[in-house]
C-alpha cells in the first residue's frame, strides 16, 4: 500500500497519513492568510502579466501618437492625462531609448545622484517605469529608496481614531503621538457627520504634544476641503487615483477633477498628498487583465503630472491582496520605488493589516524601514488595533516598544522617539484639558472631569463613558456650517490657560500663510523648521553620505525607558552581607580520607550572595552539603581564588580532595562535579544551566558526588531544560561573572573555609 | 520663502498674525489664508527643484484663492464624471478665464471638456443640469 500525502478529498479518508508537523504548520499564523495562483485575465497578477504592454513613445510634432503600444486614437483618460501633463517630452527621447537595465543599475550605484535619475524618470512611461524595476531584486530595490526617497531625514505618521468618537481620547492619543514624535497624524470618522469634532481634537492634541505635527481627518473629499478651509486641518491624503478608465468612473473621479481638486487645497494652504496603490483595480473588477504594478505605475504618473507632491503608496488598504500572489510585496516595494523615482513625496504604506504572522508582517516593513522612507508608515496606529477606524492598522499602541527596539538594533530612525511614561501621561492629561475647555467656550456637550480622567490613562475606547452622540454630531454640524474657525479655538485655548497650545496653533496657521510645506515632503522639525525635498533634499550617495542616526537624535533614540545600567547590578543585589559566615582559616592542604571537597568560586558568599536563579548562597551551600551527608560521607569546603571557570575550580577541589572527587561551584551557581584525573575541562556532571537549578538539585547534586567518591552507581541528577534562560539572562550571566573574575588573584593558591 | 515678504490674501503680514491681535478680535479665519502671490512664488521654487507640475498645480492654485469656497466645491464637482455637457464645461471655463481671473484653470477644464467628450463621460447634451 502507498501512503497517502495529505488528506484531499473525501475519498482519501481512512487512507491518508498525515504528519503533526504538518498539523501544527497549518495552523500556524501565516496559514490563516490566503495564497493563490496568478490569474492575469483579471488582474490578479502582481507584475508581468502576458497583457502589460512592452515600453514604447512616439512622439510626432511635440504630440504624442503612441505610448505603450496604444495609439493616439484608443488613448483612455489615463493615457491622454499622461501624455499631456506627466512625461517630460524634452527628455522623453533620451529616457526611452535608455536601456532599463542602464537606468536601474543608475538606481544602485552610488556614483550617479539622485537627480541625474530624476531628469530621466520624468521621461518614462508607465511600462518603462515597470521595465526598470524590473531588472532589480529586492535589495536593489531598498538601495533605490535609500537614494531616491526625496527628504533627507525619514519620518512617520500615526493613525488616531476610536469607536466612540470621543473627542477627549483622540485629543489625549493625538497629543501622545505626537511626543513620540509622528510628523503627522490621521484621523478619520466611523460616522461622517463627526468629522469636525475629531478634527478639532486631534489639531488640539497634537499640538499639545509636540509643535508642527501636520493634521487631517479622512472624510468625503467635499468634507475634506471644509475642513481645510476652517483651518481645522493642514494637510489631506484622501486623492485616491486608479490605473483604468473604469475604476476612475467608479471612483466617482477623472484625473483633471482630481487635479483641480489638488489645486483647491493648495489654494488653502493644505499640504496634499495622492493615493494609490497595487491591487485596487483588481479589486474593483477593471484591472484589463494588466498587473498590479503596472497599473499602479500610470497612478504614480497621474499623481505626478497632476503636480502631486506627493502619494500614500505601498497597496495601502489592498496589501493583502498582492501579497496572496508571487512576488507581490516585491511589488509593493517596486511601487514605493516609482513613486520616489519619479521625485514623490511616498507615504510607503506598512498601514493595514498586512499579515496575521508577526514574521510576515515585520519582515516586510523592513523593506521600508531599513532604507528609510518619508514616511515609514502611512498610519502607525498611535491607538489599540481595536479602536483603529482605518480597518485594523498593521502596527499599533502595543508594539510601540517593539518599534523602538528595532531602531536600537540596527541604527536606524523610524521617526520615533521612546518617552517616559510621566511625560506621557503629562501631555494626555493636557491634551484632554485643551479639548475641554475649547468644548466648555464653544457651548458644546461637555466633557466632564471623569471624561478627562478617563482619557489620561484610557487604553482603549470601551474605558471611556459613553456621549450624548446627536448632541456631538449637532455641536459637528455648527462647527463645520457655522461661521467657527480655528482663530475661534486659538482664542479660546488663549483664554483657557493654554498659551503654549494657541501659540502653536496659530503658528501652524502663520505656516498656512507662508506655504513653505507645500513643496515636496514637508514637515515641522523643531521651532516649525520646514524639512522638504527643498529644504532638506537627500543626498545619500553611499557609505558616509545621507541621512546619518548618530548625535543627539541617536541618543534619544537608545535611551529606552527600560534599559538600565549594568554598573547598578551588583549593588541591586542586595551587596555584601553584613554577618560573616564562611572563614577562611589557611590555605587548603590535600585530604587523605574518603570525603568530597566542596571548591567555591572567588566572590561566593562574600561579594556575591545569590545565584543567577536567586537563591541565597547559604541555602545552595547548605543543600550541597546535606547531599554529601546523606550519603554518609564527610564533607570539606574551599575557595578557589586563581579562576573563576567552573570547570578550574572544581579541578583544583579533585586535586585537594582525599577521593578524588569535588564539586566545583561558581557564584552564579553553575556547577560541576570533578575527579581528580580527569582533563580540566572534562567532568562527571555539568549543569550549566544555573538560572534552572533548585536547591532540590543542589542536594541530589552532593548526594551523587559523594557516591562517586564511594565508587557507588550514579544516575546522573536530570535537570529541567529552559532553552530561554540564557535569552533572558545573558547579561546577568556577564555581570556575575565579571565581578567574580574581578576577585581572582591568579597566584593565590585555594583556602579552606569554615561555615558557620 | 523670506518671511518678510509674505502677505495673506487679505493683505496682511506675517507679524500681523499675533495672538494679540486674535485677542483684540482684529483677525479672521480669511487673513489665515495664503495669497495668490505666495502661491506663485512657491510655484518658482518648485520649478526650480525640478517639479514642472507642482509648480502648475500651484498656478492653478494661486489662481483660486479669490474663488469662494461654495464655488471652489461646485467646480470640483462639475469636473467629475457625466455630471455636466460639453457645452456646461466650455462656459465654465469662460466664466473661469472672465470672471475668476482663472486663465489657466480655464484652460484645464477646456482640456477636460475634450477628454471627456472624446471618452464619452460627460452628460448628454440637451439634458443639461444647469
Amino acid at each position: 500500500m502507498v501512503a497517502m500525502h495529505g488528506c484531499d478529498s473525501a475519498k482519501d479518508e481512512g487512507h491518508c497519513m498525515r504528519s503533526k508537523r504538518s498539523e501544527r504548520l497549518a495552523h500556524r499564523p501565516v496559514n490563516r492568510e490566503t495564497f493563490i495562483e496568478p490569474w492575469p485575465e483579471v488582474g490578479l497578477i502582481a507584475f508581468d502579466s502576458p497583457l502589460d504592454p512592452s515600453p514604447s513613445l512616439e512622439i510626432d510634432n511635440g504630440v504624442v501618437v503612441e505610448m505603450d503600444g496604444v495609439r493616439r486614437e484608443e488613448f483612455d483618460l489615463i493615457d491622454h492625462f499622461i501624455v499631456r501633463h506627466s512625461l517630460n517630452l524634452d527628455v522623453a527621447d533620451r529616457a526611452m531609448a535608455t536601456p532599463s537595465r542602464e537606468i536601474a543599475r543608475m538606481l544602485v550605484d552610488i556614483n550617479v545622484p539622485r537627480a541625474t535619475i530624476l531628469e530621466l524618470t520624468t521621461g518614462c512611461t508607465p511600462a518603462k517605469m515597470l521595465d526598470i524595476v524590473q531588472q532589480m531584486s529586492v535589495l536593489e530595490m531598498m538601495m533605490g529608496l535609500a537614494k531616491m526617497r526625496a527628504r533627507r531625514t525619514p519620518a512617520n505618521q500615526a493613525h488616531v481614531t476610536n469607536r466612540k468618537e470621543h473627542p477627549a481620547l483622540l485629543a489625549a492619543d493625538a497629543a501622545e503621538a505626537a511626543l513620540r514624535g509622528f510628523a503627522e497624524v490621521e484621523t478619520t470618522i466611523g460616522v461622517t457627520r463627526y468629522a469636525p469634532l475629531n478634527a478639532l481634537a486631534v489639531l488640539v492634541g497634537s499640538q499639545t504634544g509636540r509643535a508642527g505635527v501636520l493634521t487631517q481627518c479622512a472624510v468625503e473629499e467635499s468634507v475634506n476641503l471644509r475642513l481645510g478651509f476652517k483651518g481645522l486641518t493642514s494637510y489631506s491624503e484622501t486623492l485616491s487615483v486608479y490605473g483604468t478608465e473604469d475604476t476612475f468612473i467608479d471612483g466617482d473621479d477623472t484625473p483633471w477633477s482630481k487635479a483641480f481638486l489638488g489645486a483647491a487645497y493648495a489654494s488653502r494652504g493644505v499640504k496634499t498628498r495622492y493615493t494609490s496603490g497595487t491591487g485596487a483595480a483588481a479589486l474593483m473588477g477593471h484591472s484589463e487583465g494588466k498587473s498590479m504594478l503596472y497599473l499602479e505605475a500610470r497612478c504614480l504618473l497621474i499623481t505626478r503630472g497632476a503636480g502631486s507632491q506627493g502619494t500614500q503608496n505601498g497597496s495601502i488598504s489592498c496589501i493583502a491582496l498582492p501579497e496572496s500572489l508571487p512576488g507581490g510585496v516585491r511589488a509593493v516595494l517596486a511601487e514605493n520605488l516609482i513613486a520616489m523615482m519619479l521625485g514623490l513625496e511616498v507615504a510607503s504604506g506598512n498601514d493595514a493589516l498586512a499579515s496575521h504572522s508577526e514574521i510576515r508582517k515585520t519582515a516586510k516593513l523592513m523593506l521600508q524601514f531599513i532604507p528609510g522612507t518619508d514616511f515609514i508608515t502611512s498610519g502607525y496606529g498611535a491607538i489599540p488595533r481595536y479602536d483603529n477606524m482605518f480597518g485594523g492598522g498593521d502596527f499599533d499602541v502595543t508594539e510601540l516598544d517593539d518599534w523602538y527596539v528595532l531602531q536600537r538594533d540596527m541604527q536606524v530612525d523610524g521617526g520615533l522617539m521612546p518617552v517616559t511614561e510621566e511625560a506621557v501621561l503629562r501631555v494626555r492629561e493636557r491634551a484632554a484639558r485643551a479639548i475641554q475647555a475649547v468644548f466648555a467656550a464653544l457651548g458644546f456637550p461637555p466633557i466632564t472631569e471623569s471624561e478627562v480622567e478617563a482619557a489620561i490613562t484610557a487604553y482603549d475606547s470601551d474605558d471611556m463613558p459613553d456621549r450624548d452622540k446627536m448632541a456631538d454630531i449637532e455641536a459637528a454640524h455648527t462647527l463645520l456650517y457655522g461661521p467657527l474657525t480655528v482663530v475661534d479655538v486659538i482664542q479660546i485655548l488663549e483664554e483657557a490657560g493654554f498659551q503654549d497650545v494657541a501659540a502653536n496653533i496659530l503658528e501652524m496657521q502663520r505656516q498656512r500663510v507662508i506655504g513653505d510645506y507645500l513643496q515636496p515632503s514637508a514637515i515641522f522639525g523643531d521651532d516649525f523648521q520646514v524639512l522638504s525635498v527643498v529644504t532638506d533634499p537627500n543626498d545619500y550617495q553611499g557609505p558616509g553620505t545621507g541621512y546619518r542616526l548618530e548625535g543627539e537624535r541617536w541618543s534619544v533614540l537608545q535611551d529606552l525607558p527600560q534599559a538600565w545600567d549594568p554598573r547598578t547590578y551588583l549593588e541591586s543585589l542586595g551587596g555584601v552581607q553584613e554577618t560573616l559566615w564562611l572563614e577562611e582559616i589557611g590555605p587548603a592542604d590535600r585530604g587523605d580520607q574518603l570525603e568530597v571537597v566542596i571548591a567555591l568560586g572567588p566572590a561566593f558568599g562574600a561579594e556575591i550572595n545569590h545565584t543567577i536563579g536567586g537563591l541565597d548562597h547559604r541555602d545552595v551551600l547548605s543543600a550541597l552539603l546535606q547531599g554529601i551527608q546523606d550519603e554518609g560521607v564527610h564533607a570539606r569546603v574551599v575557595r578557589a581564588h586563581h579562576t573563576s571557570d567552573c570547570a578550574f575550580i572544581g579541578y583544583a577541589g579533585a586535586q585537594l580532595s582525599g577521593s578524588g572527587v569535588a564539586i566545583g561551584i561558581q557564584s552564579k551557581g553553575t556547577t560541576v562535579i570533578h575527579k581528580r584525573d580527569l582533563a580540566p575541562l572534562d567532568n562527571l556532571e555539568l549543569f550549566s544551566q544555573a538560572p534552572n537549578l533548585d536547591l532540590d538539585t543542589y542536594r541530589r547534586i552532593g548526594r551523587n558526588a559523594a557516591r562517586y567518591a564511594t565508587g557507588q552507581p550514579v544516575t546522573p541528577v536530570s535537570v529541567k531544560i529552559d532553552n530561554t534562560a540564557r535569552l533572558r539572562l545573558i547579561v546577568q550571566t556577564t555581570l556575575l561573572h565579571l565581578y567574580e573574575t574581578q576577585q581572582v588573584e591568579r597566584d593565590r593558591p585555594p583556602t579552606e573555609l569554615r561555615v558557620s | 520663502m523670506a518671511s518678510n515678504t509674505v502677505r495673506t490674501a487679505t493683505g496682511r503680514t506675517l507679524d500681523d498674525l499675533n495672538i494679540e491681535a486674535i485677542w483684540a478680535r482684529e483677525l479672521t479665519a480669511e487673513d489665515f489664508r495664503i495669497s495668490g502671490q505666495t502661491l506663485r512664488h512657491q510655484a518658482e521654487t518648485a520649478e526650480a527643484a525640478g517639479y514642472r507640475q507642482l509648480a502648475e498645480n500651484l498656478l492653478r492654485a494661486a489662481e483660486l484663492v479669490g474663488v469662494p469656497n461654495e464655488e471652489v466645491l461646485d467646480i470640483y464637482d462639475v469636473l467629475r464624471p457625466g455630471r455636466r455637457t460639453y457645452d456646461d464645461l466650455l462656459g465654465l471655463a469662460d466664466r473661469l478665464e472672465r470672471d475668476l481671473a482663472a486663465p489657466l484653470t480655464a484652460a484645464f477644464v477646456r482640456e477636460a471638456a475634450e477628454v471627456y467628450r472624446e471618452r464619452g463621460i460627460l452628460l448628454k447634451s440637451g439634458s443639461s443640469s444647469e
